[in-house]
């Protein structure tokens, strides 16, 4: 009890008296120290991958090691593109799948599916959701991947065959097969954090534009979409976090193969999923280092993907009031 | 409802203590592939000697050297015998071969009875051969008609003991192979695809046409997978079992410290890939209560426990080798003492 009324009177500016303020302070150290506790955990992690990665570093200069496509344990040889650009090239595919799917979902649910069909799809994401990845990996190897072989793959390359995506002998696993793993896993994050920003769009900006004698999708398209696009831009980011650090799922189906190939058709690689494959066995310091350095570029793939999405929303925060100007 | 949960925990505490009497526990770490049997071995050593009890977690032969060596454990277990550099920071650090292993080379096509030969093995895996209905596996096989279909390399993709045997043979037949990718529980593998552990690499042959891969003896014979015959050193072609596989042992030479390959031994029935498995133990224990019970384990796991083997689908140690180990076991030291050893009947 007594906290809250001093709070209140503090706020109020009638108890000047400095140690009046006791609880106040302790409190307000105690935020401190637990919401600096993440820095310090954040911090340690670095540290300690940058102890066990160091010895790679007297081995390999740093820019040989982001720049080259080698991976050989055996010759000591260590290269982290292929690494890099499988990660890179899954999460795309992911997002570029998942995004349009997920939106369309959240606006269903919120603007234009019948009401009595809400739950059941509300239900069937969040089930989706609490699927482990291994259980998404076994679907995908079982089930996904012989499909895509047997049926999407030959019918993209018939379609879209001029493209280098769509090229080369169709096995089913490889960078495609991750990408749409991925895109179902982060599927049901977008979206839910999607529905729960529609639900903000004020109710008033709608029914203005339907006033103004808009249809219903020029409704969405002029006044709701603007407004949640900074949201929808988060919820993508959590999406994104998700697909980079995804490991098991990936490793399933990816093919496991170091290269670097313009075709999403061909086998791949990503980060987690070299990390969590040779770790266990890996004897010297050498080759440790080298995955623990991987782990490094992990985090400043991520760091940077951060930093760009948060100055991609400040803009985009922007855009809609300047529209309304 | 705290202070009974309190009293509870105590009360299960205190009577753990009086009851267990303080059994003996021994930890150990390593490999996965002998975790079955090893698993067996403990449980049935503790039915006959209650108070002692072995710990072993099954994290890969590289943290099982890792943790041997960091002295966290009280033995070790590899597949792979410990590298020089490795043995340089733990120079007191014994080899006991405990079992055999081996590995098969299996495959999804619409035929049995497969026969390779060392060089159309290498060229497969380099990604010479790229096609089943190349020549050079029909003239190693005139019984079989071969589908004009693309043959698909899969191979494990987690660092693995059985990767270290398979590409031990390989290196040691082919030069093309030991100058392109060598030895190791990783490789830089010329072609395929990375399946992660026995079933992930059976999952994707299963799910591939054409596809050829290698996996365990144990895996393969416990999911009745096509195996194939290679041809040995002396010229015949063998099936693997659990004999061929202890014959394997039986055509090899074996050093004082047993680090030795046995892949691509001599010997009519020996087949060519096969391994020694190893738990790792300190040549002079500084405990006196755990290293006399390791040290008597040892003694049993080399006698009685080789017959839990076979069911478990290991192969057993040759007659030979178990002479030799037997003095290896004999020259451990407890204290700087030997331990008194049961006489073998």
């Amino acid at each position: 009890m007594r906290p809250s009324t001093d709070i209140a009177s503090a706020r109020a500016g009638t108890t000047p008296a400095r140690f009046a303020h006791l609880g106040d302070r302790a409190w307000g150290w105690g935020l401190t120290i637990l919401g600096g506790t993440i820095l310090v955990v954040a911090g340690l992690i670095l540290l300690e991958l940058g102890r066990v990665a160091s010895p790679a570093f007297d081995h390999i200069r740093i820019l040989r090691f982001l720049t080259s496509s080698d991976w050989d344990p055996v010759q000591e040889k260590f290269g982290a593109l292929p690494f890099i650009y499988g990660t890179l090239v899954t999460s795309i595919v992911a997002i570029l799948v998942a995004l349009p799917v997920s939106v369309g979902l959240a606006l269903f649910l919120s603007e234009m599916g019948p009401r009595r069909l809400r739950p059941p799809v509300a239900f069937a994401i969040e089930v989706l959701a609490a699927i482990p990845s291994v259980i998404f990996g076994l679907w995908g190897l079982f089930v996904m991947v012989p499909w895509l072989r047997e049926f999407l793959q030959p019918a993209l390359q018939r379609t879209l065959g001029f493209l280098p995506f769509f090229r080369g002998p169709m096995i089913g696993l490889g960078f495609l097969a991750a990408g749409l793993i991925l895109a179902l896993m982060i599927l049901p994050t977008i979206a839910s954090v999607t529905i729960e920003v529609l639900k903000t769009v004020p109710p008033a900006l709608k029914e203005g534009a339907l006033a103004l004698g808009a249809t219903r999708w020029e409704a969405i398209r002029i006044a709701v979409l603007p407004y949640a696009r900074p949201g929808i831009l988060g919820a993508t980011l959590l999406g994104l976090g998700r697909a980079l650090g995804e490991t098991m799922a990936v490793t399933m189906v990816i093919g496991n193969s170091p290269e670097i190939s313009a075709s999403l058709f061909a086998p791949g690689y990503s980060l987690p999923a070299v990390i969590a494959n040779e770790f266990a066995e890996a004897t010297g310091d050498v080759h440790i280092g080298a995955l623990a350095s991987l782990g490094l570029v992990l985090f400043g793939i991520t760091l940077i993907l951060n930093a760009v999405a948060q100055i991609l929303i400040m803009t985009v925060a922007r855009g809609p009031r300047g529209a309304k100007a | 409802m705290m202070k009974k949960l309190a009293l509870a925990a105590l009360l299960t505490l205190g009577f753990s203590t009086v009851s267990a009497a303080a059994p003996l526990l021994i930890t150990g770490a390593g490999a996965t592939f002998p975790f079955p049997l090893y698993s067996k071995w403990f449980s049935e050593y503790n039915k006959l000697y209650p108070d002692i009890r072995f710990n072993y977690q099954s994290i890969g032969s590289g943290g099982g050297i890792q943790q041997f060596t960091a002295g966290t454990v009280d033995f070790g277990a590899t597949d792979a015998p410990m590298s020089d550099a490795e043995l340089a920071k733990v120079p007191d650090a014994v080899h006991i071969p405990t079992v055999l292993g081996a590995v098969v080379v299996t495959y999804n096509a619409p035929f049995t009875g497969l026969k390779l030969t060392p060089a159309v093995l290498a060229d497969i895996f380099l990604g010479k051969i790229t096609k089943w209905s190349d020549p050079a596996i029909a003239k190693i096989n005139p019984d079989i008609k071969f589908p004009d279909v693309a043959i698909t390399v899969v191979r494990r993709s987690d660092g693995s003991g059985t990767t270290y045997v398979f590409t031990d043979y390989l290196t040691k037949i082919s030069a093309e192979w030991k100058e392109k990718a060598g030895t190791g529980k990783s490789v830089s593998w010329p072609v395929g695809l990375g399946g992660k552990g026995n079933e992930g690499v059976t999952g994707l042959i299963k799910q591939t046409p054409g596809a050829i891969g290698y996996v365990e003896l144990a895996y393969a014979n416990q999911n009745k997978l096509p195996v194939t015959s290679l041809q040995n050193r002396d010229g015949n072609f063998v099936l693997p079992t659990l004999e061929s596989t202890s014959a394997a042992a039986a055509g090899v030479v074996l050093p004082p410290d047993f680090r030795v390959s046995v892949t691509d031994p001599s010997g009519k029935n020996a087949y060519p890939i096969a391994s020694f498995t190893y738990l790792l133990v300190h040549k002079d224990a500084k405990d006196k209560a755990k290293g006399d019970a390791m040290v008597k384990f040892l003694w049993w796991a080399v006698h009685p426990g080789q017959a839990m083997a076979i069911p478990l689908d290991y192969a057993p140690l040759p007659k030979p080798v178990v002479a030799n180990v037997e003095k290896t076991i004999q020259g451990l030291l407890v204290q700087g003492k030997p331990v008194a050893l049961a006489p073998v009947n």
